[in-house]
């Protein structure tokens, strides 16, 4: 039996100047690129596969038969991708990651550029966390200096270059193709699918992407065994994981466990919600995963137990909301999130959202219409699985999911005002006045 | 009947009309030196045009043209990538940015009441900036830091757990010209500064700021506190595969 917590990627957070390259070295950095660069690059690939390490970007596919699909005949350069562009509300996992540590990131990145022989690789990390590009950019020079970047790798024979890549500001970028259209210059839309990534991914060639913590998983794998990897976690679902704690909780934060604990568990371990509060709902993995409630306290946390519930796993970004929260005013705010951030090129998600602010704007001032909740779901119906890429998915499942549990908040919105049924200045952190509508 | 109203509030491109720039040849040298870092010029674009923002303070006409001529793309091309992603700005932002989160849970957490009161203090609206061009204040969406809610971002740094009254110092420190540090971060500097390191130009600010914040560390303090750790790792057959490499 495991412990409750196994801090693995977040061991050295504590450490103090821990994000550079002599502290990360110290405590036992770069062993695991020696051993890899002593591997068959193939072996590498089998040792991800056997570790049962999966996406943790929200997906959850497995990582190793990922790269095995880069096709072996293509003449075209492979590259990776590391998709640092965290946007997904609720989400705050591998920004501490790569603050803290971000040799973590640029050693994994190596290794597996190598099991893959990439000799070119990206970190696209999101525009805006400056002091998270400033630490990235001096780990890959300080990577360069010591021989760990460049020709020859220790030398192995093994060549490779890594390109740290600000965005600018576009949630759509954290969706796969429209993180390589934008990688190469271009508005960040995303592409239709096939051709593949691993196919035809940035500049047509083989790319790989993967999100920063997946690859930061590898060196403790190759470091420790995948056996070891393997030993922590539920049957399909190995190994730790970051599990962001939200919301209107005593203690907010950052916990790493096996994957599979559960809410009660990381609350109870934390303090629990906010004193004389309790737990009216939350996302497990970030807004774009359907909500879930207290019921739901108990469901393990890995890939498979939020998909029995009718959600996803997402990014284990757990946003807890208690119960002076309305629930019709989030699920407007998130909406309002994804009209913002569709990239409007699919038209049932450019205008469909903007019609589900409409109804959830007037439901929240109390001025909704009988019919209201359903035509919400049946425009709900109109935008899911009808566009590109998983965003509108995203934006509709919050919505689908809040009526699903909370059908009487949303009638209430045909005669009372959200915020005279649940005054916001009750959900506020500090002592505030009352509010209406929102600041915009 | 109500008159037509357009949804679409922010749109419209870049300002042609004002034609002013800063850049010179050495701007145009480090637009080609982050071009020569990629395997294909276009994907310089998105650092090219954090560097005209370093340098004119928005997206300038002159900035498009400058890409467009380096980058062999035309200046369509390049204002509809400038007018697509939401840190690109088509009118002169003030020396520093502030953006409050408004997204659900910030907003819900006291983002919204942040946001209303600095408004109010500055006495200016969303996306505007201060008459003394100090402040240039908008609402931000999501910027991965949930545990450290409500956020403010000041160019592009964390401010943390804010309150109004909070909110309202940091900003009276910036007017004033105090020194300002985030608590997970640097020293502040200005916008067009942040935006010279987002195009992939080091200002040597790394190593100031913790390791990470109180958040951050809280399972990993719980975690010490019970002695909870990850499994050993099996040592033994650890050894035995180093040496069959060696």
């Amino acid at each position: 039996m495991t412990d409750l917590l196994t801090p693995v990627l977040s061991a050295n957070w504590d450490i103090d100047r821990a994000w550079t390259l002599a502290v990360y070295e110290k405590n036992g950095g770069y062993r695991a690129l020696r051993k890899a660069l002593e591997m068959a690059p193939d072996d590498i690939v089998g040792a991800v596969k056997d570790a049962g390490l999966r996406g943790r970007g929200g997906a959850g596919f497995p990582t190793g038969v990922k790269w095995s699909f880069l096709p072996k005949d293509n003449p075209n350069p492979r590259y990776i991708v590391v998709n640092a562009d965290e946007s997904e509300p609720g989400t705050c996992k591998d920004m501490p990651l790569l603050m803290a540590s971000p040799h973590t990131l640029v050693e994994g990145l190596i290794i597996s550029s190598f099991a893959v022989n990439a000799h070119t690789s990206f970190i696209y990390v999101r525009g805006e966390v400056l002091h998270i590009t400033r630490r990235l950019q001096q780990a890959v020079s300080e990577a360069y200096a010591k021989g760990y970047l460049g020709r020859n790798i220790l030398g192995s024979g093994f060549d490779l270059d890594i390109i740290v890549h600000a965005g600018a500001g576009a949630y759509i970028c954290g969706e796969e193709t429209a993180l390589l259209d934008s990688l190469e210059g271009r508005r960040g839309q995303p592409r239709l699918r096939p051709p593949f990534p691993a196919v035809a991914g940035v500049y047509a060639s083989p790319t790989v992407v993967n999100n920063v913590e997946s690859i930061a998983s590898v060196p403790s794998i190759i470091d420790n065994g995948e056996a070891w990897f393997a030993s922590m976690g539920t049957e399909k679902s190995k190994g730790m994981t970051i599990y962001s704690l939200s919301g209107h909780v005593a203690n907010p934060g950052q916990f790493e466990a096996p994957m599979g604990i559960t809410l009660r568990q990381l609350l109870e371990v934390s303090g629990g919600m906010r004193a004389g509060h309790q737990l009216k709902f939350f996302t497990p993995g970030g807004s774009s995963t359907p909500l879930l409630t207290a019921e739901h306290l108990d469901m393990p946390l890995d890939y498979e137990g939020p998909m029995a519930q009718g959600s996803i796993l997402g990014t284990k970004a757990l946003q807890c909301f208690d119960e002076t929260t309305s629930v019709v005013r989030s699920t407007l705010r998130f909406v309002e999130f994804y009209k913002h951030e569709s990239c409007g090129k699919c038209t049932p998600c450019r205008e469909g959202t903007w019609w589900l602010v409409q109804l959830l704007a007037r439901l929240e001032a109390g001025q909704g219409v009988e019919g209201d909740i359903e035509k919400l779901l049946d425009l709900c119906d109109n935008i899911g699985g009808r566009s590109f890429c998983a965003l509108a998915d995203g934006a509709v499942a919050c919505v689908t999911s809040a009526i699903k549990h909370f059908r009487d908040e949303f009638e209430q919105g045909y005669h009372t005002p959200a915020w005279e049924l649940f005054p916001y200045e009750k959900n506020c952190l500090f002592e505030a006045a009352p509010m209406k509508v929102g600041a915009h | 009947m109500s008159a037509f109203q357009s949804h679409f509030e922010v749109s419209g491109g870049v300002d042609m009309t004002d034609t002013s720039t800063n850049i010179t040849a050495e701007t145009v040298e480090e637009i080609r030196e982050i071009a020569a870092r990629y395997p294909q010029a276009r994907s310089a674009l998105l650092p090219a045009l954090h560097l005209v923002q370093s340098v004119d303070g928005r997206i300038s006409p002159a900035g498009i043209e400058v890409c467009a001529d380096i980058l062999e793309l035309s200046t369509a091309e390049v204002s509809g990538v400038a007018t697509f992603y939401t840190m690109y700005k088509r009118k002169p932002v003030g020396k520093h940015l502030v953006g409050v989160c408004t997204t659900a849970l910030c907003a819900i957490m006291g983002g919204d009441h942040v946001l209303a009161a600095l408004q109010e203090h500055l006495g200016i609206g969303n996306d505007e900036t201060t008459a003394d061009g100090q402040i240039t204040l908008e609402h931000i969406e999501c910027n991965a830091a949930c545990d450290y809610a409500p956020v403010m971002m000041v160019n592009w740094e964390f401010f943390d757990y804010m309150t109004p009254h909070s909110a309202i110092e940091l900003v009276d420190a910036l007017v004033a010209d105090n020194p300002v540090a985030s608590p997970r971060g640097a020293e502040i500097t200005s916008w067009r500064a942040a935006e010279r390191v987002l195009a992939g130009f080091p200002d040597g600010r790394a190593d100031e700021g913790p390791t990470a914040g109180d958040a951050s560390l809280l399972g990993l303090r719980i975690a010490r506190e019970h002695g909870w750790s990850a499994p050993v790792p099996n040592v033994a057959a650890d050894n035995q595969t180093e040496e069959a490499a060696q």
